[in-house]
């Protein structure tokens, strides 16, 4: 079959493949310094994503009626809630890990920033998921932020009151940008590789799976 | 009806000191996530065995 080299789909195709080797992107084997705990906070984050997002998708099929008066809700609720706190603890521990690493070394600024972006779009993330708890608890926590975002001048483009608004945001938009950041910093990590010790005779750009 | 080990029907303790206020609930997840982070760095990583085996 021959290839129309002014296709779109050709084009996307081959600056890919170029850019992003499968062998880089599904690698089987990791450098030996990876072999320590502090590397493992980064997947376990994602781990703790998986479980929010497919909770998530359960609570959204069901509604809040169905996550307060039922013992399954309670349950899958409960994993929801979990599932974030552990989120957020692997994230900061990741975070800390990466930020003593200097792990924007060899070319991996990117990939710090879509870290950094990331853990802000969860914070935004999480403050919406707390608005529509449908409980007293959301109700304190959105009066609060109403007069924070109105001290800052926010109010008039965000209302926290607006359970309707965080309700959309935390079921649609925002799980979308997350995902598409952390997926985004995913393959940044294997395009450059887990970033090497500090001080390591390992070329810095070159921290690659091999 | 009691269903937890800890009773959490009543405001949250603080602890004061000077400028500083911090409630307990807080006060104890952020020193559970520096345990956890100096523990990370502390503790050895399990080996596989076929490296061992095969020298690497």
């Amino acid at each position: 079959m021959s290839e129309h080299k002014t296709m779109w789909t050709t084009r996307v195709r081959k600056a890919t493949l170029e850019k992003y080797q499968p062998t880089d992107i599904l690698p089987d084997q990791q450098p030996a310094y990876v072999s320590s705990w502090i590397y493992v906070a980064g997947v376990a984050t994602i781990a703790a994503f998986v479980m929010l997002f497919a909770s998530g998708l359960i609570l959204t099929l069901e509604g809040p009626a169905w996550w307060h008066n039922s013992s399954t809700g309670h349950f899958i609720n409960s994993i929801h809630l979990w599932s974030v706190e552990l989120f957020f603890v692997f994230m900061v521990v990741h975070l800390w890990g990466k930020f003593w690493m200097a792990a924007w070394r060899g070319k991996r600024l990117m990939t710090w920033i879509t870290g950094v972006v990331s853990f802000l779009a969860s914070i935004i993330t999480g403050f919406t998921g707390y608005l529509i708890q449908g409980n007293f608890d959301s109700q304190w926590i959105a009066t609060q932020a109403k007069d924070g975002f109105n001290a800052m001048g926010i109010g008039a483009y965000f209302n926290a009151l607006n359970t309707g608004q965080a309700m959309l945001l935390h079921v649609s938009l925002l799980p979308i940008v997350l995902g598409a950041i952390v997926v985004w910093h995913v393959i940044l990590v294997r395009k450059r590789g887990v970033v090497p010790p500090i001080d390591s005779s390992i070329d810095e750009g070159k921290g690659g799976s091999k | 009806m009691k269903l937890l080990f800890i009773d959490l029907n009543h405001p949250a303790h603080y602890l004061n000191i000077g400028v500083l206020s911090i409630s307990i609930g807080n006060l104890v997840m952020i020193a559970s996530v520096v345990a956890l982070f100096v523990l990370a760095l502390v503790l050895p990583f399990p080996s596989h065995d076929e490296d061992k085996e095969s020298g690497k």
